[in-house]
């Protein structure tokens, strides 16, 4: 290793030439790559909105849901059907025996799923994104809010299809005034209620002694840090204006300010602003007293939470519906309509109310839950059949005329529980 | 043989163990950081005990609701694992989508990292301040832009998505941690394995992949725990897929099955399996190097001559 | 890196742009006003996040660090087996740990009520719904991210050096002080970042674990992306949160010294 040794030609070349290894490749490829992208991207610097007026992608085909559309629909044998968690009754090894039921005599097979965790999230993640570029969203029913924007932008935007007058014999039969022609959506051209449901204020009787009258008790100093509220803009919004003695439903947007003052007086004194966890805050006692949705309340009295009550104060409870819609791209129309009506029979509702405790839309299943199925608490009790004195404390929600409106409500109700 | 000997450094497993001297400091190794470190680990561990045990917990009340009071102890929900609808999916789902993406990262992400070491391309920088604010962006910021994205481009929501998604915040970190391990090595082995003969190929496989296979397994492990577990960027970007994380979120609002605790479980022994079968095979490992170093340090004189003898084969 | 980079466009260009409430079409219309009206509305959430992130960052770091070293001085063969056992725990999803805590910490549970019945805490004492719950949260969440950069300095610091330093200095404390611990010093940058920026973000454990005056700026994005549909709010939000982080980091960078950040990563 000491002389200078002629080095083979062939060898140098070797060593000094650059090989093309798989990383150049991928170097090479991941700057093509992004390149393209970023060229591509700015020149179409925006996202698509929803098409209004006629024609465009997103806009379903006008003549869908009219009656010769449905004249031309065949039953698929299969249905989608995307709810609320527990809102369809268990049975035995968490079956749905009210589904199994309409698959045994109808022969359509029920594909259901609990995806709804609140409105505006659902709107976000599974129906804008897909429905306003033509996409399925994957469901063939869903069940929307009234007392939320997002029903409100699916009627509008012509979304959802036209129901089938001609095949809800059950429902036009036998569905309660409460739910029949609503003010969200005249004539039920797109809607069929699932559950209606009050907001009311629940309260453990371990701690609380006092009878409930007013909505005044949630500002009583008394219950500092142990008050639970809702974290969200209309629920909160329209406790506040009851509290301040207004009708939210005929609300100003002063009004909305004033109740807004309001709850920021009480903030001091909420333990926190819930989602659909409220629930879980009332059983592990973290709170004494909270709003509430009545059919929760009954349902944590089944499960033991015998201290759980409801009250219904004088300035009156809010009156919400979840409804059954069909999104302009399911794919199994009339196995949805069949379904739909299938629920208004006084039977079939009998057993699914009895699971849920909420409203129930058919008023003659009060007597089957309280013969057949033997269950008179369920039966008699006015927040699942409304007696004449709740029909009269209930109040609508707030109709938002247009988006600036909602914004303004918005804006004014969302700083107290996101501040 | 300079050349073998900093390879031999390379390759030595760096924890070769300081001899605790008398007093204060063997107080310190050998009780109080010992317990410390143990300490650490048991708190870590208590709500994974909680769950374990609380997975084993009767319920009487009709709704599958985890019982938060203690009843009694039953297997009855590691027997109805698929009693719940949706959950079982979602955990396959997640499982699929996390193994997926630890391959595609891990090998992504080690390409990434062997460029960024060893070549200078135009772009580099740019690559490196990407990754690096990839790192910074905080999730929600890259879950909502990806979502507006994938819109834009028209691209269903779901598994395709998912992936792209997990694979893109996966990739830093693996990248990451290879460069780590990357940055503390010598390039003279790559070249010495080169001047012997070694084809681009082979000097990858038989001396890089050695040395950074330890960073590359950390990243995969990275890679996969980050995707098992996201949250944030999934929630925007699974469209009407749901993950495991996702469901069970969905249900904390309404009450958590006791079978979330099962796979949760279910999850965690198979890590801690993995963890005690890379235990043993790693005292296994330990004993087969040592044996192999051993008969090396046997031979000195074999290894000079062959590497002489090399050199003057292909310097003729 | 696409998937990247146009994302961040996206993201950019959105919070420029003026989106159309009722069709929801967003056209870029360099609306710079928009940074200014969410900054005056949300800079207490920011700070907030920014300083639950902090705390949590630093009680990690001194959790994580006597971790990271014992496990890379003295770890051995074991060595592997602790890492995994330190990341094992987070295979589980950390909404199951998130609720575990939850249960753990509730007023009546197993640890305050213990506490409570002999006194050492007054009746009414709540950890949950406060900042202390989250910022424990957030630091239990994230030390993983901690501990792992820590090891991964700690460890590639050359053992001869310290026998050297050793061999140098007349105790143990000074070559921890003058050796060790300089040497480590990326490796602390490193779990400072991938902590800090995470925890910054990160929403699920104010939501769940917080209470009336814990919003942090997670939740104020995540509302506006997905309650709301504002985009251009939301996006500015984000491209915000992101320059804070980005700005940070480099002062950070710059006063430990002239080294380039990726000479960190």
């Amino acid at each position: 290793m000491t002389d200078d040794p002629i080095i083979d030609p062939s060898l140098l070349r070797g060593l000094t030439q650059s090989r093309f290894t798989r990383r150049d490749l991928f170097r090479y490829a991941g700057v093509a790559g992004g390149a393209l992208g970023l060229s591509a991207f700015l020149a179409a610097c925006g996202t698509k909105g929803v098409a209004t007026g006629s024609g465009g992608a997103g806009k379903p085909n006008a003549n869908m849901g009219d009656a010769a559309w449905w004249g031309q629909q065949t039953l698929h044998k299969t249905l989608d059907f995307d709810n609320w968690p527990y809102y369809m009754d268990i049975g035995p090894n968490n079956s749905h025996p009210s589904l199994d039921e309409f698959t045994k005599k109808t022969g359509i097979k029920v594909n259901y799923t609990e995806n709804i965790q609140d409105n505006p999230s659902y709107w976000n993640q599974h129906i804008f994104p897909q429905l306003s570029h033509g996409q399925s969203q994957g469901h063939d029913i869903i069940v929307l809010t009234n007392n939320d924007y997002p029903l409100g932008y699916m009627l509008n935007f012509g979304w959802a299809i036209p129901l089938d007058h001609g095949s809800m014999p059950n429902f036009d039969k036998y569905a309660s005034k409460l739910v029949t022609n609503p003010s969200y959506d005249p004539g039920n051209t797109y809607t069929m209620a699932w559950q209606s449901g009050y907001t009311l204020i629940a309260y453990n009787t371990k701690y609380i002694k006092d009878e409930i009258t007013t909505v005044d008790v949630l500002w009583d100093p008394k219950y500092k840090g142990k008050i639970g509220m809702f974290g969200n803009a209309s629920e909160l919004g329209c406790l506040g204006l009851l509290a301040i003695g207004k009708d939210p439903a005929t609300s100003t947007p002063a009004d909305w300010t004033a109740a807004a003052a309001k709850l920021q007086e009480q903030k001091p004194l909420v333990r926190s602003y819930y989602d659909q966890d409220y629930i879980k805050a009332l059983k592990s006692e973290d709170t004494w007293i909270s709003m509430a949705w009545s059919g929760d309340i009954f349902q944590a009295g089944i499960q033991g939470y015998d201290t759980l009550k409801t009250a219904v104060p004088q300035e009156g409870v809010m009156f919400w519906t979840d409804n059954m819609l069909m999104p302009y791209t399911a794919s199994n129309p009339k196995d949805a309509m069949t379904y739909m009506d299938y629920v208004y029979d006084p039977k079939v509702q009998a057993v699914i109310e009895d699971y849920n405790n909420y409203v129930c839309p058919v008023p003659s299943s009060k007597g089957i839950i309280g013969t057949e199925l033997h269950d008179p608490a369920v039966a008699n009790s006015p927040l699942v059949f409304p007696n004449a004195a709740m029909v009269a404390a209930a109040k609508p929600y707030y109709q938002w005329k247009n988006t600036q409106d909602l914004k303004t409500w918005n804006d004014t109700f969302q700083p107290i529980y996101l501040g | 043989m300079s050349v073998a000997t900093s390879a031999d450094a390379g390759a030595r497993d760096l924890s070769v163990e300081i001899p605790p001297r008398r007093g204060n400091r063997r107080r310190w190794t050998s009780y109080i950081l010992p317990t410390y470190s143990w300490l650490v680990i048991v708190y870590l561990l208590i709500p994974i005990a909680f769950m374990v045990l609380y997975s084993f917990n009767q319920s009487s009340s009709r709704l599958p609701q985890v019982n938060y009071k203690w009843e009694g102890f039953t297997t009855r929900w590691y027997q109805q694992w698929n009693g719940i609808p949706g959950l079982a999916d979602a955990f396959f789902l997640s499982i699929k989508l996390a193994l997926a993406t630890t391959v595609v990262a891990a090998i992504l992400g080690t390409l990434l990292a062997l460029a960024l070491v060893k070549y200078r391309f135009r772009g580099k920088a740019v690559t490196e301040q990407t990754l690096f604010t990839n790192i910074a962006a905080p999730e929600i910021v890259l879950g909502a832009s990806l979502l507006g994205f994938f819109i834009t481009l028209n691209l269903p929501l779901g598994f395709t998505t998912l992936l792209l998604a997990h694979v893109m915040f996966s990739i830093a970190y693996v990248t990451i941690t290879v460069r780590a391990r990357l940055s503390g090595y010598d390039m003279n082995v790559e070249w010495a394995a080169q001047d012997l003969g070694a084809t681009p190929w082979v000097t990858f496989w038989k001396v890089t992949m050695p040395l950074i296979y330890p960073g590359i397994m950390a990243g995969a492990l990275l890679a996969f725990a980050l995707s098992i577990d996201d949250f944030v960027t999934s929630s925007f970007v699974a469209g009407n897929s749901t993950t495991f994380p996702l469901w069970v979120y969905a249900a904390i609002r309404v009450g958590i099955p006791p079978q979330v605790f099962v796979f949760g479980t279910v999850i965690f022994t198979v890590g801690v399996v993995v963890a005690a079968m890379n235990l043993v095979s790693q005292g296994r490992r330990k004993r087969r190097d040592e044996a192999a170093r051993r008969k090396a340090e046997e031979a000195p004189e074999e290894n000079v001559i062959d590497i002489e003898s090399e050199f003057n084969v292909a310097v003729r | 890196m696409v998937l990247f980079i146009v994302p961040m466009i996206t993201m950019v260009s959105l919070s420029l742009s003026t989106c159309d409430p009722i069709t929801l079409a967003c056209q870029n219309t360099w609306h710079f006003a928009e940074f200014r009206q969410v900054v005056q509305q949300y800079h207490t959430q920011l700070l907030r996040a920014i300083v639950y992130a902090g705390v949590a960052t630093v009680i990690d770091l001194a959790i994580a660090f006597p971790l990271a070293y014992w496990i890379a001085f003295y770890g051995g063969r074991k060595k592997n087996f602790f890492l995994l056992m330190l990341l094992v725990p987070f295979f589980v999803s950390f909404v199951i740990r998130t609720t575990a805590w939850q249960f753990l910490l509730a007023d009546q549970g197993p640890i305050l009520q213990p506490l409570k019945s002999i006194g050492l805490l007054p009746e009414n004492y709540h950890v949950l719904a406060t900042w202390i719950a989250v910022v424990a949260g957030l630091a239990y969440n994230y030390l993983p991210f901690t501990a792992l950069p820590l090891y991964v300095a700690l460890e590639r610091i050359d053992r001869h050096v310290v026998e050297a330093a050793g061999d140098l200095y007349s105790n143990r404390r000074s070559v921890f002080m003058r050796v060790i611990f300089p040497l480590a010093i990326p490796g602390i940058f490193a779990a400072f970042l991938l902590t800090f920026v995470p925890a910054a973000g990160d929403f699920v454990n104010a939501s769940i674990l917080g209470g009336t005056n814990t919003t942090v700026i997670g939740q104020i994005i995540r509302s506006a992306f997905l309650d709301n549909s504002d985009y251009p709010a939301a996006s500015a939000l984000s491209a915000i949160l992101m320059a804070a982080m980005l700005i940070g980091i480099f002062l950070y960078a710059k006063v430990l010294g002239s080294r380039t950040i990726e000479e960190y990563i």
